[in-house]
């Protein structure tokens, strides 16, 4: 943790989900309590179906808890009104998905531009492609990259406006190891560089020991939330 | 061009064979309604400009015989500016080896030539010349029918005497574009010709030295044409005048604006339909094209894009397809629009045709075009912003199959797992599924409207010659003549039975309605004249009172059986009399007022006149028979039925043909349109399931069942629907066609039905080929790297 730095930027109080599948109801959060720091590497563990994704979209603006506060800084995020979120989106927030989401008919670097173009302060695509090690690809479209490459190419497109909060989704889900590290390092890269606060969901236990903070979650609620002292670099992890 | 734009334009190369198939719907529509616009608007134009230069008179008058100085007193009146006096004389015409009997018009014009009004409009030769007697100018349909030159000579029977005329030149006037010989229904170019002579030798041919029967003049800015009217009838009174008309009671006028009105209820129709049809599709298919691009969107809204910019994106996207039908629609409009004006303007017998494309329709059609286009886009995208961007990133909730209702009857045993695949997913989209079947319904509604006109043609005159109109030739005398006449007629070998006709020119009054209309007398319970009922029985006519078919009586009159009528007769004594309405008959060509004929005549005072004849002939001695009519100089129209069948079919086959044509082509891509979209949808909403299967081992055979079982399913249900609603649509056109000249009764023979199934199974089994083509080459490893 950057002890030197304790701002609290995201502050939840029993925050709740409940969202209808089908026929079926799913309790995804049963009441979280959360606060995270500015600049600081948090990784929520925890296995599929343990409400995870659901905090994090709540996080990020892209859905609204059934009831319970949720605010980032100042910015109340309980309350469903589509322009106010997406304003919060566009400004403070980068997403990195499982699978990608990449614009399939746009190349590595027009994915990145896709939202440097909306954004009020942001890297040069290019920039943002170097800092993910993709300065070579920048006019390959989706399908002519690897899984890996992709989802590097998401990461650019996540940090390129300089976000206040890194938003990643089981970034390495899709990846096999060797790539799977290449991703993480290009987090971490954008975590320590631009001083971004990071949160990056997964079920992969080893991926944790590279926070500063490590949140388990099982059936909707935190059931551990850990400082990690012995933060280790990507290269180090394996699994 | 920013990323956003990119993706735009890569998107819709990607979409290339849908987005074609939505701006061919569109073009579809668009084109139908610039085909329609401009022919309507370009003949009207053409009349209009042929009427002008070619100075059609306003107001006409026939009358017995005035003499040459009534014209200044007629010229005089306050509101006439220009007035001309003419002979017009009706002839028989003998043309060498031709022996079917031709009857025609001869017209005076100045012996210098071109007359003042109702000019002549020379197709080839010239006008005649001052001094030259034998001289004449034939109408152009007349010349084509018989392949006459200027320089061919032709044989007139004028007042009983023979004149040879050498014909110098071709052309036509406005007064006479729709030439129809007098009391036929569709014109006979070949037995009916309109002629122009020099004033003085006609004068001479027809005893009307220093005298005129016609008067034809315009008015002034301003006049009163009823004024003039009034004045212009007192002062012909005495010399025999059946009454001045406007122009709107001109026959060839008439007839021309009844038609073009036909058009224009046409135009007002057709295009809306084929619009509305294709606005509709483009909307179903958006927002189904829209929808396949939810995550997308949901991706776009996660980095912050907001709803405008995203609605933004897609309005461009369709705002392109649309544009680019536009376009295509335009082309094949104005290419379909020439070709359907020359229809016409042949039809009509126009001289020329002007082609005009006005800019104001172009941009009605459009906005109409992209308001569709655009409403349809805001709704699909409403529907895709909705969601919260979570949710749209969230694997679809499983969806809610169920078992069909046709699995609920107890029939699974029957189904395989693919055919219950099929019907669990119709079932489950119901509302996505119903438009399809209802666009497609649509297409097959409007293949319809292509062939019932057919159909009911056919009915219609199977009823008018079949079961009213039996006769084998008619005959007109030129003047009422006595019951002899007919007796002489039944004589001459060859003529098995003969009937008289009394036909008298009248003003028919009901309240502040009339219409001037011939009342025909027939015998008592008639055999070859008929009238029917409405259920096309036979009705006898009553002994006295009259009787009127339904539509004038109902539509101009206003009139019911029980109500007295105000008959103002316009020939001989010109008695008026109140006349009860006794019953109405069914008529759907033409209308008509019918009497007995003694109660004709006894309102006529003439004593027993008849003013023509109804012939069964043996066919055999046809020839024989025409030869002897010939002698006969008071006979001056003669028709032969069945040459009127074949004039009728020949005006309407090249019309229908063209019809036919039109609707097939658009019903046949919108058909396409709807079907092979509907496909390439499923087949994105559904690759991944397809794929899985494709792993778990199923065949391409079995996979494109299930793809296109769907389609197959869809199209069967739209084809009864659409078969319905085509003839609700049919029904609808029928009831706004009607009009002076006919009634159009719905009738739809199974060919139809057949020929629209047909189009619509050949126009679906296209599009699933196309897109089992697609199929074939499903990505299965790529399919199923993506989440699921």
């Amino acid at each position: 943790m950057h002890a030197s730095t304790p701002n609290i930027v995201f502050h939840a109080e029993g925050v709740t989900k409940t969202y209808q599948m089908g026929e079926v109801q799913v309790h995804a959060l049963r009441g979280v309590d959360l606060e995270l720091y500015e600049s600081e590497f948090v990784v929520l563990l925890g296995a599929s179906g343990s409400g995870k994704s659901t905090l994090l979209n709540i996080l990020g603006g892209l859905d609204i808890p059934t009831s319970g506060t949720v605010g980032y800084k100042d910015h109340d995020l309980t309350v469903y009104k589509d322009s106010v979120l997406t304003r919060y989106r566009r400004e403070h927030v980068g997403f990195v998905f499982q699978f990608y989401n990449l614009i399939p008919s746009l190349t590595a670097r027009e994915n990145v531009a896709l939202v440097t173009e909306i954004s009020t302060n942001p890297l040069v695509p290019e920039e943002a492609l170097e800092l993910v090690g993709l300065g070579e690809r920048l006019d390959h479209f989706p399908a002519q990259m690897s899984g890996g490459e992709q989802q590097r190419v998401a990461i650019a497109r996540a940090i390129a406006k300089r976000p206040d909060v890194l938003l990643c989704d089981e970034p390495t889900g899709a990846l096999d190891l060797k790539t799977g590290i290449v991703v993480l390092e290009a987090i971490e890269r954008v975590n320590r560089e631009l001083g971004t606060t990071t949160v990056v969901i997964t079920h992969n236990v080893d991926i944790a020991q590279m926070a500063d903070r490590v949140i388990r979650l099982r059936d909707g609620r935190i059931i551990s939330d850990e400082a990690n002292p012995d933060r280790k670099a990507p290269s180090e992890l394996s699994w | 061009m920013n990323a956003l734009n990119r993706k735009l334009w890569r998107d819709l190369v990607n979409l290339r064979g849908q987005a074609f198939a939505i701006a061919a719907v569109m073009a579809s529509g668009f084109a139908c309604y610039i085909m329609f616009l401009s022919t309507l608007d370009s003949l009207q134009l053409s009349r209009e400009l042929y009427y002008r230069d070619y100075r059609f008179a306003e107001i006409f008058a026939p009358l017995k015989r005035a003499p040459e100085s009534v014209r200044q007193r007629i010229a005089d009146i306050k509101g006439v500016e220009k007035v001309d006096t003419r002979i017009v004389a009706p002839v028989t015409i003998d043309i060498e080896g031709f022996p079917d009997p031709v009857t025609g018009v001869v017209t005076s014009i100045p012996d210098s030539g071109d007359p003042l009004l109702n000019r002549i409009y020379l197709r080839s030769g010239r006008l005649v010349e001052v001094g030259r007697s034998d001289e004449v100018v034939i109408s152009e349909p007349f010349a084509e029918a018989h392949g006459f030159q200027p320089g061919d000579k032709l044989h007139i029977i004028i007042r009983g005497k023979r004149k040879q005329l050498r014909i110098v030149g071709i052309g036509g006037s406005p007064e006479y574009i729709h030439q129809l010989r007098p009391g036929a229904v569709f014109p006979d170019h070949e037995r009916f010709g309109i002629l122009w002579m020099a004033r003085t030798p006609l004068s001479h041919a027809y005893d009307l030295e220093g005298a005129f029967n016609s008067v034809a003049l315009t008015l002034s800015r301003g006049a009163n044409a009823q004024d003039v009217i009034d004045r212009l009838d007192m002062i012909l009174k005495p010399y025999g005048t059946t009454g001045a008309f406007v122009r709107d009671d001109q026959a060839s006028h008439k007839f021309l604006s009844q038609e073009l009105q036909q058009l224009d209820n046409m135009s007002g129709l057709f295009p809306i339909i084929f619009l509305g049809v294709a606005a509709f599709l483009l909307n179903v298919v958006v927002t189904r094209l829209v929808g396949t691009q939810r995550e997308q969107i949901a991706s776009l809204k996660a980095f912050g894009y907001d709803n405008l910019a995203i609605a933004i994106h897609y309005l461009k996207m369709i705002m392109l397809i649309v544009f680019a039908g536009i376009l295509m629609g335009i082309a094949v409009g104005a290419w379909l629009g020439v070709e359907l004006s020359e229809i016409y303007v042949e039809l009509f017998r126009l001289p020329f045709l002007n082609f005009v494309m006005q800019p104001s329709r172009v941009i009605q059609a459009a906005s109409f075009t992209l308001v569709a286009g655009l409403l349809g886009t805001l709704a699909a995208v409403r529907m895709a912003v909705k969601l919260k961007p979570a949710e749209s990133m969230r694997p679809e909730a499983p969806a809610e199959y169920r078992q069909t209702f046709i699995e609920a009857l107890g029939l699974k045993r029957l189904l395989s797992a693919p055919a219950r695949m099929i019907l669990r997913h119709i079932s489950h989209k119901p509302f996505k599924s119903a438009l399809s079947v209802l666009g497609i319904a649509f297409a097959c509604a409007i293949l319809m409207t292509g062939r019932f006109q057919e159909d009911t043609i056919t009915f219609m005159m199977d009823v008018h010659y079949g079961l009213s109109e039996r006769d084998d030739i008619s005959l007109a005398f030129s003047e009422p003549t006595s019951y002899k006449a007919l007796a002489e007629l039944r004589s001459l070998p060859g003529v098995e039975y003969g009937e008289a006709v009394r036909a008298v020119p009248a003003r028919l009054v009901y309240q502040h309605r009339s219409y001037r209309a011939y009342i025909s007398g027939y015998e008592p319970n008639a055999e070859i004249k008929r009238l029917v009922n409405t259920d096309l029985k036979p009705v006898s006519l009553p002994r006295s009172g009259i009787v009127l078919n339904e539509y004038l009586a109902k539509e101009i009159l206003g009139i019911r059986p029980g109500d007295l009528l105000t008959v103002e007769v316009l020939e001989g004594s010109q008695p008026v009399r109140q006349i009860p309405v006794v019953s109405l008959v069914r008529q759907d060509l033409g209308v008509g007022a019918y009497m007995d004929i003694g109660a004709l005549n006894r309102l006529m005072q003439e004593g027993n006149a008849i003013s023509g004849a109804y012939l069964y002939i043996d066919d055999s001695r046809k020839n024989e028979i025409f030869e002897r009519l010939k002698e006969r100089p008071r006979i001056v129209g003669t028709a032969v039925r069945e040459q009127d069948i074949r004039n009728f079919h020949r005006t309407m086959d090249e019309t229908m043909l063209f019809w036919t044509f039109v609707a097939t082509l658009f019903a046949g891509v919108i058909a396409v349109g709807i079907v092979y979209n509907s496909a390439r949808i499923t087949l994105t909403e559904r690759s991944h399931e397809l794929a899985s299967l494709r792993v778990l081992g199923f065949t391409r055979g079995e996979i494109s069942y299930i793809l296109l079982g769907e389609l197959a399913v869809l199209t069967l249900l739209a084809i009864p629907l659409g078969l319905l609603l085509g003839n609700v649509l049919c029904g609808y056109i029928a009831a706004s066609l009607d009009n002076e000249l006919y009634r159009v009764p719905l009738i739809l023979a199974p060919h139809t039905y057949a020929f629209a199934t047909t189009v619509i199974l050949v126009s679906a089994t296209i599009s699933g080929l196309l897109v089992r083509r697609r199929l074939d080459h499903l990505d299965l490893i790529e399919v199923l790297k993506t989440k699921e």
